[in-house]
C-alpha cells in the first residue's frame, strides 16, 4: 500500500483518473466537487460548534463522578483531594483535584485515555473512561445533580 | 464453483488484512490523548475496497469477522459494543452515499470516518447516560473528515492496484 501511493501520483494531476474511476466516481468532476463541499461543510459545522462551546463555558464548582450513568460522588473543586474510584470488575481510577482542576492521575483500564486527558475545570467538561463506564464531569453549584439529558 | 471458492478465499484474506490493520492501528501512538476515539481507521481501507468491488454484504461480513477476531484477540467486550456501533453506522451510511451517486470514493470515505465516530459517541451517550460527552463529536467530526480523506485516497490506490485481479 505504501508503495502504491507514490506510484499512483501522476505527472498531471490524474491520480484520480484511473480504470474503475467510473465506479469510484473519481472521473467525475461534479462528484469530486461534492466531496470538497462535504468536507468543508463538516469542518465549518465543527468550527461553529467549537466557537459556541468556547463562548458559553464557565468555571465549575464540582467534579461529579458518574458510574454507569449514576452519580456516586461529587467533590468541590476548591478543595485539593485525591480519591480512588472503584468501578465494577475491579476497575480503579485515581481522581485528583488540585488548583481548582480535576484530572485522572492513574487508572488500570486498558486504554488509559482517561489518565491522558488534560485537567478539566469548566462546566460540562468531562473525562470519560469507557472501559470502566466512568464519567467525571464538571458541574456548577446551581446544578441539581444527577443526569440532565437536556443539557 | 471455482469462482466462488476463489471469492471466499479472497474475502478470508481481506478479513485477515483488516485484522492486521486493526492491530497496526493499536500500535500507533494516540494522536490526541485529550479526546478518546481519534483513529485513522486503517481497516476501513479494506472495507471501502470490498464495498466497491464486492458490495455491501461481503463488506459487512468481513467487518463482522474482523470485530469478532479483534475482541477475541485483544478482548474487551465493552469496547466491542462501541466498535460495532461505529462500524455498522459507518458501513450503512457509506453504502447509502455510494448508491446515491453524489460523491466519489473519497466523499464516501469521509462519511464513513465521521459516521464511525458518531456511532461510538451515540453509544457512549446511551451507555453512560451522559449527554455532555456529545461535545467530543466536535473534534471527532474534524478528525473523521481528515482521516476519511486519507483512507479514501488509500482505498482508491488499493482499488487501482487490484484492478486487474479478477474474482
Ligand atoms: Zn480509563
Amino acid at each position: 500500500m505504501r508503495g502504491a501511493l507514490p506510484h499512483a501520483l501522476p505527472e498531471n494531476g490524474g491520480f484520480l483518473r484511473v480504470r474503475f474511476g467510473e465506479e469510484m466516481g473519481t472521473n467525475d468532476r461534479k462528484k469530486i466537487r461534492n466531496d470538497v463541499i462535504l468536507a468543508v461543510v463538516l469542518l465549518l459545522l465543527a468550527a461553529a460548534a467549537m466557537l459556541f462551546w468556547q463562548l458559553q463555558k464557565t468555571e465549575g464548582d464540582f467534579a461529579v463522578v458518574l458510574i454507569d450513568g449514576v452519580e456516586t460522588a461529587r467533590y468541590a473543586l476548591d478543595t485539593d483531594t485525591e480519591v480512588e474510584i472503584i468501578t465494577d470488575g475491579g476497575g480503579t481510577n485515581t481522581l485528583v483535584i488540585r488548583d481548582g482542576e480535576a484530572f485522572v492521575e492513574t487508572a488500570n483500564c486498558p486504554d488509559l485515555v482517561c489518565a491522558g486527558h488534560r485537567a478539566i475545570s469548566r462546566v460540562g467538561e468531562t473525562i470519560v473512561c469507557l472501559p470502566h463506564k466512568l464519567v467525571i464531569k464538571i458541574a456548577a453549584s446551581t446544578d441539581a445533580g444527577g443526569v440532565d439529558m437536556a443539557a | 464453483m471455482q469462482g466462488k471458492a476463489k471469492r471466499l478465499t479472497f474475502l478470508g484474506l481481506a478479513a485477515a488484512v483488516a485484522l492486521i490493520l486493526s492491530y497496526v492501528e493499536m500500535l500507533l501512538p494516540p494522536i490526541l490523548t485529550a479526546v478518546p476515539g481519534i483513529k485513522i481507521g486503517l481497516p476501513n481501507i479494506v472495507i471501502i475496497f470490498l464495498l466497491y468491488r464486492f458490495g455491501i454484504k461481503d463488506a459487512a461480513a468481513v467487518s463482522v469477522v474482523r470485530l469478532a477476531a479483534v475482541t477475541l484477540l485483544f478482548g474487551n467486550p465493552v469496547m466491542l459494543i462501541y466498535s460495532t456501533a461505529g462500524a455498522a453506522l459507518s458501513l450503512a451510511l457509506m453504502a447509502l452515499c455510494k448508491k446515491c451517486g453524489l460523491f466519489s470514493a473519497v466523499g464516501v470515505s469521509i462519511v464513513g470516518g465521521v459516521m464511525h465516530n458518531l456511532g461510538q459517541i451515540l453509544v457512549a451517550m446511551l451507555l453512560l447516560e451522559t449527554a455532555e460527552i456529545g461535545y467530543y463529536m466536535i473534534v471527532l467530526a474534524v478528525s473523521g473528515t481528515v482521516a476519511g480523506v486519507f483512507i479514501g485516497l488509500c482505498g482508491i490506490a488499493l482499488l487501482k492496484a487490484m484492478k486487474n485481479v479478477r474474482f
